[in-house]
């Protein structure tokens, strides 16, 4: 397959970007969407007679490919993990897009997402959120026998479908207001929902929204492009969980978390 | 406390009309912007349920007014529309709401443009190719909508409620700052007026569709038993609504002999 690929290239934050075009053939339609990059990147290195613009390797992030890591996060013609519904950058296939198209190629735009290098963007924001009260705080060892803590079969299958989460910040990018409510939601939720995450559930939430807010992230307005777009289909059922949480630990806590 | 800015003798020059509705407005400012730095400080979960508080006031306000003006449609001369509107504007308790409408207005206003601002903030550069994800029309609108609604407000104050509060000199045919009736009728014949009233209606109905339905997710109401209903819920009221003030005009332009 022959492709016109419009990448966004930036030497680093400060620098000013632009998109270069790049002409590739004899691509696979069995390839996936990295693997295709990998190839211009081999063909870049080689210096290559078929690359119309020699240059250094077009820089974008990747991990695991097999989408389960949240590494991988490229806009593929104006849509987070391109046209394909469900899955992250690496697990689309070249025979999604039509031989001879052209693909625009370019990073996740958010305030709270500064460019570091062409395609690759510093997600630590969502890291700053998790170490917020993303976790439960106590010492769990190793794994309990498993009917001491009895939880019910709906909620299990509620909690996973929040925890499927891989973090890759997709929402954040489809949202036209670079809002993180979908992650948050999903973190604050698959705790929430389970008994060992219940007892820390209201001061969760109350320091995870606040340093949400804190990173720049914009506003919710229900526009639920997120669910769209997640790659991991998260439900916006979980943003109103961490809404009603929110609004709960709000009027019933007797104080606020600093 | 607004007797003071009433001078009808020098009312008839527009000047002065403008003097008094600026005078009102900064009276109102210095209530303003207390406001709205308090409610930039406030965590973006807890101004979302304010700006949802305020829109449910002014959903269920909407529906009574759209009550007092169905009496227009009784061939009675005006005599049940000013009855009614004379009990709105001299009822005690009705006061006490009216500064409850004036501030869910003025909430909702400027948590609406806080929002906007913040949202536009939060991603400095934009995507080259946007707009392929589908995301509901009405919510990416609502900053729009919203200011378009605020505009006929001003005239609709300008028209009714100022002249009801005398900063505005009674209109030649109305009996007096009461007569909303006369006011309405001379209103709704003028053809212009009756186009550019259907505009915003539409405009109204659109901001309901999505306000409706986005209140119940704000509170963090989202089930998948209730909600494909209630989206029911909020398409009847936006059409019930928009259609039900419409009728209003339509009547006079067609069928009403006085």
């Amino acid at each position: 397959m022959k492709f016109t690929l419009k990448i966004w290239r930036q030497n680093d934050a400060k620098s000013k970007g632009k998109f270069v075009t790049y002409k590739i053939d004899n691509i696979s339609s069995d390839s996936s969407f990295l693997e295709m990059l990998d190839q211009l990147n081999q063909r870049l290195i080689n210096n290559d007679d078929s690359i119309s613009v020699p240059g250094c390797p077009v820089h974008y992030d990747h991990d695991c490919r097999e989408g389960i890591c949240g590494m991988c996060g490229l806009y593929i013609n104006g849509r987070p993990h391109g046209p394909d519904k469900g899955v992250t950058t690496c697990q689309l296939h070249m025979r999604k897009f039509k031989d001879g198209a052209t693909i625009v190629i370019e990073p996740w735009r958010a305030k709270a997402f500064p460019l570091i290098r062409d395609l690759v963007v510093d997600r630590t924001a969502l890291d700053t959120i998790i170490q917020a009260g993303g976790y439960i705080s106590v010492k769990t060892g190793s794994a309990m026998e498993a009917n001491s803590t009895p939880v019910p079969k709906h909620l299990a299958e509620k909690a996973m479908d929040a925890a499927a989460c891989i973090g890759c910040g997709a929402c954040v990018a489809a949202c036209p207001n670079g809002s993180a409510m979908l992650f948050v939601g999903a973190k604050v939720a698959h705790m929430a929902y389970l008994p060992q995450g219940k007892p820390e559930a209201m001061r969760r939430v109350q320091s995870m929204v606040k340093v949400m807010d804190d990173c720049g992230f914009g506003n919710c307005s229900n526009a639920y492009a997120c669910e769209y777009e997640c790659p991991k289909e998260i439900s916006v059922t979980h943003i109103a969980k961490m809404n009603r949480d929110f609004l709960q630990a709000n009027l019933m806590s007797e104080k606020e978390i600093a | 406390m607004y007797s003071k800015f009433v001078d009808t003798s020098f009312c008839i020059e527009k000047p002065i009309i403008l003097l008094n509705i600026t005078k009102y407005i900064l009276l109102t400012n210095k209530r303003v912007l207390p406001m709205a730095n308090t409610l930039l400080k406030m965590s973006s979960l807890s101004r979302k349920v304010f700006m949802a508080l305020a829109g449910t006031f002014l959903l269920v306000f909407l529906l009574v007014h759209l009550g007092i003006n169905l009496f227009l449609l009784r061939n009675d001369g005006g005599e049940w529309f000013n009855l009614a509107a004379g009990f709105m504007s001299t009822n005690y308790l009705v006061k006490v709401f009216e500064i409850f409408l004036l501030a869910a207005f003025l909430i909702h206003i400027l948590i609406g443009i806080i929002l906007k601002l913040q949202n536009w903030r939060s991603r400095p550069k934009g995507y080259a190719v946007t707009g392929k994800t589908p995301t509901s029309f009405f919510s990416r609108y609502m900053i729009w909508t919203g200011l378009t609604i605020l505009t006929a407000l001003i005239i609709h104050f300008i028209d009714f409620y100022f002249v009801k509060m005398g900063l505005i000199e009674v209109p030649a045919g109305a009996a007096d700052k009461h007569d909303f009736y006369a006011m309405a009728v001379m209103k709704f014949s003028d053809m212009t007026y009756v186009i550019v009233y259907y505009v915003w209606l539409l405009v109204l109905g659109l901001h309901l569709y999505h306000a409706f339905q986005s209140v119940f997710q704000t509170f963090g109401f989202n089930h998948n038993k209730y909600t494909p209903g209630l989206k029911r819920c909020a398409a009847v009221y936006a059409v019930v609504v928009t259609l039900g003030f419409m009728v209003i005009p339509t009547y006079f332009q067609f069928f009403f002999q006085s």
